[in-house]
């Protein structure tokens, strides 16, 4: 049995801290879980909640269904107490609202009280957490161990905390002592961790040693871990003025030799359009992260979407090869990432990796990653390949010219030009040279396309019912697949991380075999079917598309499918 | 090192008479004289006669876009603080599509020279005002004149914190080659605003106009700010010509902790090393 725990109250209530602790505690000793959070674009006030599912298998998405409900405050009861299971539990705060006479599931437990007692009313989560874990039939000790860990060297705070979380655990006995039994856990410690964390854990292990950008929701948590860390290893961050200069800086660091990184969501790609078409005309090897939340404009801030696949695939002026990755998960990210560092650097070309904001803030325990699995290659010329004068874009057959770096060899310069240039990197108009250059420039495209990986093909090896996705649909879609399974249908799941440029052979091979096609997709128009039918061809039988700014859930696909299954 | 004339490379494409010539000529002999090597000097620019230069030096360069030659001039600093960085635009490029690379790249205080061809008025795009153009002037977009009072760039770059600020003439080398040389030697962000004409295009500030009003200030002291910025609003019948202000204040790259030591871009890398990351997550 899963159990699900949603946590609800205003922002500014402190939601992430009841999840964190539960969390990486329950991951210490190897339970499975995913950590999902659905938040307002306020500082405080209004309603945001977060829910924690731990399951004997790997959960994949956030559940329909509540097992025990904190409510923090009586709109988050209102709200969710629907979605409460029969035996499910409330863990509330009596001195700040009642239950309805005849709800019976209520665990009154005075968190502000207590948390007073216990040292100051900022301590009332802690409270909260003491109450959950002996619902959940666990021991305080390993969270003691672990508020130690946090607040080391700060003996008063720990202290308080530890007694504030006896204090919870106390007062919630007499009500429902072990009243859940805790699913079965997997072997070894695991990694909580959020997609932006793994984003920027593995950008930094991949050689990034410049990110410039400007913040905004919901990829500043990759500028935060990477500022973070910029104390302690090779990297500098900047913020800067706006996305322009982000991504002008960030072309500069890498011309000169740095792996450069920008991260954004759409508004802030749409400054950075201009930049993208430079990257492409000077050959300049450049990742960006986009990450998706619903448009347009400022759309729903700290929503998911995935609306922005058409925009990055056609975005810049003019006509320049690019990559377009993304990621089924956490574990695939953290490879994708590498990747993306590598193919800007082999093929000399922007790369951009689609994340949304339901990857980028969902935390899931993960197996450690295999660091060794990562690549470090600058393909840059070696002196002995060096000929004089050296030619920034050299012509040759892949199209891919030596690359140097200013300041790398005496005596010889490196110039890039966002004009039409010549193969030293001077400004021509001529007909004859403008045709060498762009040729020479979309011939990387054949390169890129080779290293393109097949999509995920999860589930029935010979479908009649063939599930398309790309991104962060990935968990969901699996359980749907798992789901339709179940119930004896031949289903699978085809799904895209490198998306761009298409890799076909897979796609084809099974769409020929399969009875009926459904491209789910975040977005009101299907992108990805779309650019199927654009590059093969091929018509997707049926789009389902959710663009309320919420994630799919499994339930939702499946009375989807089997709408149109019949027809 | 190689002489003034051995930075001097392809067949600039500006107008005869055009006040680049004598900018690229001073910037050539203040490299010579510097014992520059072409390799180690990195030219950005944007887009703009003036931005041609890239093409015009020997030297690295980074012709970027219209306004950006700041941001990929930092980044550049980033992954080599060893490049000796000049950036070099137009005034429509560096104080009105780039302003605001132009204000906070002073706030950061990189280490970077930067000399800005202001000629008053757009050259590339065929004559329409710049924001230094002076209210009056008359063009094909501006019809009725200018009515915008222009932007004070030295005044700007003051008020917001530059430790370097000057105004040179392109009718006057010698005086422009050797502050060119201080700028460049100055730690820290240095603003040249150079005059020059356009001889196609503004036909008020022209070669003649300047020559008439250009002076030297006696300025004893290069630390007075108020006096740099009485000199910086000077203009009209009498406009001054030299380094206003010289004071140097902490650097853009001596706050980053990555920057001191090889240079990012050279430095070896194993992600192995890096699995320690992981810790934190457990």
């Amino acid at each position: 049995m899963d159990i699900n725990i949603l946590v609800g109250g205003a922002a500014g209530q402190g939601m992430d801290t009841v999840m964190n602790l539960i969390g990486k505690t329950l991951a210490r000793d190897g339970f499975k879980l995913i950590y999902s959070k659905d938040y307002m674009s306020r500082v405080r006030g209004g309603h945001n909640f977060s829910q924690l599912r731990i399951s004997a298998k790997t959960p994949w998405s956030a559940a329909a269904g509540t097992d025990i409900l904190v409510a923090l405050n009586e709109e988050t009861y209102t709200l969710h107490q629907d979605r409460l299971s029969s035996p499910g539990r409330v863990i509330y705060d009596p001195d700040q609202f009642s239950l309805p006479e005849n709800e019976t599931r209520g665990v009154p437990v005075a968190l502000k009280e207590l948390a007073v007692e216990a040292g100051g009313k900022v301590m009332s989560n802690t409270v909260a957490v003491g109450a959950l874990l002996l619902l959940l039939g666990l021991k305080t000790e390993p969270v003691e161990k672990l508020l130690g860990e946090m607040f080391a060297g700060k003996e008063k705070v720990i202290t308080g905390n530890i007694a504030a979380l006896k204090a919870g655990y106390d007062a919630a006995s007499s009500f429902c002592r072990s009243c859940f039994t805790m699913p079965d856990r997997g072997e070894g410690e695991k990694l909580f961790i959020d997609g932006n964390q793994v984003l920027g854990m593995s950008a930094l292990a991949s050689g990034c040693r410049f990110l410039s950008a400007y913040p905004m929701t919901p990829s500043t948590g990759i500028m935060n871990y990477l500022a973070a860390k910029s104390t302690d290893y090779p990297l500098v961050v900047e913020q800067a003025e706006d996305e322009i200069a982000a991504i002008n800086m960030a072309l500069g660091a890498s011309y000169a030799g740095a792996r450069a990184l920008t991260v954004t969501s759409g508004g802030g790609f749409s400054l950075m359009v201009e930049g993208l078409s430079l990257a492409g005309m000077i050959e300049t090897p450049l990742v960006i992260i986009v990450g998706m939340r619903p448009g347009p404009a400022t759309g729903l801030p700290t929503r998911t979407e995935q609306g922005d696949l058409d925009f990055v695939l056609h975005a810049g002026h003019g006509e320049f090869p690019r990559a377009i990755l993304s990621a089924t998960s956490h574990e695939d990210a953290f490879y994708r990432i590498n990747k993306a560092f590598e193919l800007a650097d082999r093929f000399q070309t922007p790369v951009v990796f689609l994340s949304d904001q339901n990857f980028a803030d969902t935390h899931r325990t993960v197996d450690p990653f295999d660091f060794s699995r990562l690549d470090f290659n600058r393909y840059l010329l070696q002196e002995g390949n060096l000929e004089s004068p050296y030619m920034r874009y050299r012509i040759t057959d892949d199209g891919v010219s030596p690359r140097a770096l200013p300041g790398q060899f005496a005596g010889e310069t490196v110039l890039v030009d966002s004009d039409e240039h010549d193969q030293l990197g001077n400004i021509v108009e001529g007909a004859e040279e403008r045709l060498n250059m762009a040729d020479k420039r979309m011939r990387k495209a054949a390169g890129l396309a080779a290293e393109m990986d097949e999509p995920d093909h999860y589930g029935d090896p010979h479908p009649e019912m063939l599930l398309l996705g790309w991104g962060s649909t990935y968990g969901v879609l699996r359980e749907t697949v798992d789901a339709l399974s179940g119930a004896g249908l031949k289903a699978a799941l085809l799904h895209f991380s490198d998306i761009y440029p298409l890799p076909r052979k897979r796609l084809l091979s099974l769409l020929s075999e399969t009875r009926i096609s459904f491209c789910v997709e975040n977005n009101a128009t299907g992108q990805l079917a779309g650019l199927i039918r654009r590059e093969t061809g091929h018509q997707i039988d049926r789009r389902i598309n959710k663009y309320d700014g919420r994630p799919f859930t499994a339930a939702e696909i499946i009375k989807e499918v089997e709408n149109h299954a019949g027809s | 090192m190689p002489a003034a004339d051995a930075y001097l490379v392809n067949e600039p494409a500006w107008c005869p008479g055009c006040g680049n010539f004598a900018i690229r000529e001073a910037l050539a002999a203040a490299l010579a004289e510097l014992e520059l090597a072409p390799h180690k000097v990195l030219i950005c620019s944007g887009i703009g006669q003036a931005a041609k230069i890239p093409h015009y030096i020997k030297a690295n360069g980074f012709n970027g876009l219209h306004g950006r030659a700041l941001p990929p001039a930092l980044g550049a600093k980033v992954a080599n603080p060893e490049l000796t960085v000049i950036v070099e635009s137009g005034d429509g490029d560096t104080y009105g599509e780039g302003g605001n690379h132009f204000i906070h790249n002073i706030r950061r205080n990189p280490n970077l020279a930067h000399f800005v061809h202001n000629n008053q008025v757009y050259g590339l795009t065929k004559g329409q005002a710049s924001p230094t153009s002076d209210p009056g002037m008359t063009t094909g977009v501006q019809v009725g004149g200018v009515h915008t009072p222009p932007l004070n760039p030295l005044g700007l770059a003051l008020v917001m914190g530059a430790g370097f600020v000057a105004r040179c003439f392109s009718g006057e080398k010698e005086h422009l080659k050797d502050t060119m040389k201080a700028a460049i030697n100055f730690p820290g962000y240095a603003l040249i605003d150079i005059l020059q004409p356009c001889v196609s295009f503004n036909k008020i500030n022209t070669h003649g106009w300047y020559k008439k009003r250009v002076y030297y200030p006696e300025i004893d002291d290069q630390e007075n700010f108020n006096r740099a910025l009485e000199l910086a609003g000077q203009w009209g019948e009498k406009i001054p010509l030299g380094v206003f202000y010289n004071k140097p204040r902490p650097t853009f790259e001596s706050a980053q902790p990555a920057l001191t030591g090889e240079p990012l871009a050279f430095r070896s890398h194993d992600p192995r090393d890096f699995s320690g990351l992981q810790k934190e997550f457990f």
